[in-house]
């Protein structure tokens, strides 16, 4: 296997308003393993994808895939590239007014010319792969929440895609779903090649299944490498976050005057 | 002062940049060839949008053909030109009435729910993954809508026109009692097809056009939140009516200003 990497984050700097959410990410994307991007709440992981993606436009820096800056393509030529990239929705992202087998099938549909026959079986062995086989002629609705990601696993996957985005993947799951999920994107992994990208903040999951993980925080990567090197890092910040310290460098409190001054001038116009 | 003027400035440049937005959204929608799937989805939106708007139109259209009739009736009898009263229901109701009144009910019942519809959408991030799966939304998603309000709502006010005049009828001629030849004479007489009746299905295109583009567009530019879904909605229905009334206006001068 060819072993550049396939996706390269260059000086990638962004901002959203007056808010710096990026201030020079630079990030290399291995084949065939699974990355982690991981980082506290609001450190603007999502943003990060959806930046590697092309749904946003970076304000300086470049993101190549495969050799081609995804932000220099032509409307066109992006849809094409994306169909080489499956996306994990925080929230599923399933189409409300389709089925569980119409949301399979929705890639196939508008992106081949298979057969109906081809469809229903491709979909019905995306469906197995994710344990919902039998859930097929349920509406989005009807699902429960870690049902709908599954889907939106077996969707994501339907066009066998060779770079595979996880957005928090884990968030909001009971814990024998979330076992579920932990081990379907490792073997899916395993067994199909791919190239992943999981950004999570579930800590313990996440090392269990990445292969490299990189931190951010403060809009810049804060350290990399791979799980075990993580978690004997010595750096406060790291460390912190790693082991899940309620409060050191990365303050517990989100920045107010001094409380004392604070209760006294309640009431009192400022 | 300076800051007033800066925050004058800062709004103007916001509006031009939302027009040049919302421009290179309707453009990128509308071009492209049409597909085989692309005519399914758009009759799909031709049932919410125009089947489903049908029963609030009609209604509204016969009212209105009644209280024009009655009102018209009160004041020509007074001349003794009440078999004038065709003519006054249908030349309203063809120039004015139907293409505005059909337009404003358009955007309360059908450009909101797009708006909303397409808000939602945008919240629970299928548009993002529909990108993501390689699909245009402008294509998928708005292009079938912009064109099922630009071909429904011209149909509407047809619909609106025929059944406020039988309306007018159903007031005027059968309880009012006005000579039923007159009612539909006279009013052959003074309808003109291109004047009339061709000019008040451009006023209902034009208005066609600006109702749907801002509704969708607005949908597709809120802010992900239900905050945010709410004061779009509100935002079509109070834009697409003034826009409406105030292109009335406009056309209203162009078409019939010299008239005499």
């Amino acid at each position: 296997m060819d072993d550049s990497p396939l996706v390269v984050v260059e000086g990638l700097r962004f901002s959203r308003g007056d808010r710096e959410i990026f201030r020079g990410v630079d990030m290399t994307i291995p084949r065939g393993k699974i990355t982690a991007i991981m980082g506290p709440s609001g450190s603007g992981k999502t943003t990060l994808l959806k930046l590697i993606g092309g749904q946003l436009t970076p304000d300086a820096g470049r993101v190549m895939i495969d050799g081609e800056d995804i932000h220099a393509q032509s409307r066109k030529k992006l849809f094409t590239l994306r169909r080489r990239m499956g996306m994990l929705f925080q929230s599923g992202a399933l189409f409300s007014d389709l089925s569980v087998f119409e949301n399979v099938a929705f890639p196939l549909r508008v992106h081949t010319d298979l057969p109906e026959a081809m469809i229903r079986d491709v979909v019905l062995m995306k469906l197995e792969a994710v344990g919902l086989r039998g859930a097929r002629e349920l509406m989005p609705a009807e699902l429960s929440g870690g049902m709908a990601r599954r889907v939106a696993l077996a969707r994501a996957l339907a066009l066998d895609p060779e770079l595979i985005f996880y957005d928090e993947p884990f968030v909001g799951q009971d814990p024998i779903s979330m076992g579920v999920l932990v081990q379907l994107i490792r073997r899916v992994n395993d067994a199909l090649g791919l190239t992943a990208v999981v950004v999570s903040h579930d800590i313990k999951e996440t090392l269990s299944i990445a292969d490299y993980v990189y931190v951010i925080a403060d809009g810049k990567v804060m350290a990399h490498g791979t799980p075990e090197s993580l978690n004997v890092d010595q750096d406060p910040r790291v460390s912190q976050f790693m082991h899940g310290e309620p409060d050191g460098p990365v303050p517990f409190h989100y920045p107010a005057d001094d409380f004392h001054k604070d209760m006294l001038n309640a009431g009192v116009k400022r | 002062m300076i800051t007033r003027i800066t925050r004058l400035g800062r709004r103007g440049c916001d509006l031009v940049e939302a027009l040049g937005r919302a421009g290179m959204f309707l453009g990128q929608s509308l071009v492209g060839r049409p597909s085989g799937e692309g005519v399914k989805l758009w009759l799909r939106q031709m049932h919410f949008i125009g089947v489903l708007s049908l029963a609030i139109i009609l209604v509204s259209g016969l009212f209105i053909g009644m209280v024009l009739a009655l009102q018209g009736y009160t004041i020509l009898v007074d001349f003794g030109a009440e078999d004038a009263l065709g003519q006054m229901v249908s030349l309203s109701l063809l120039r004015e009435l139907a293409p505005v009144v059909a337009a404003l009910l358009f955007a309360g019942r059908a450009g909101s729910a797009l708006t909303a519809e397409i808000g939602l959408m945008k919240a629970t991030e299928q548009l993002s993954s529909m990108e993501m799966i390689g699909v245009d939304p402008l294509k998928r998603v708005v292009a079938p809508r912009l064109w099922a309000g630009f071909v429904s709502l011209p149909l509407l006010t047809v619909g609106f026109s025929v059944i406020g005049i039988w309306g007018g009828h159903l007031v005027g001629v059968e309880w009012l009692g006005v000579y039923e030849g007159s009612y539909w004479g006279n009013m052959q007489a003074s309808v003109d097809f291109v004047d009339d009746i061709g000019n008040g299905m451009l006023k209902s295109l034009v208005f066609a056009l600006v109702v749907t583009w801002i509704a969708v567009f607005q949908g597709y530019d809120l802010v992900p939140t239900s905050e945010g879904i709410s004061r779009a909605t509100t935002r079509t229905v109070v834009y697409s009516s003034l826009a409406v009334l105030g292109l009335d206006f406009v056309l209203t001068a162009l078409m019939f200003g010299e008239m005499g």
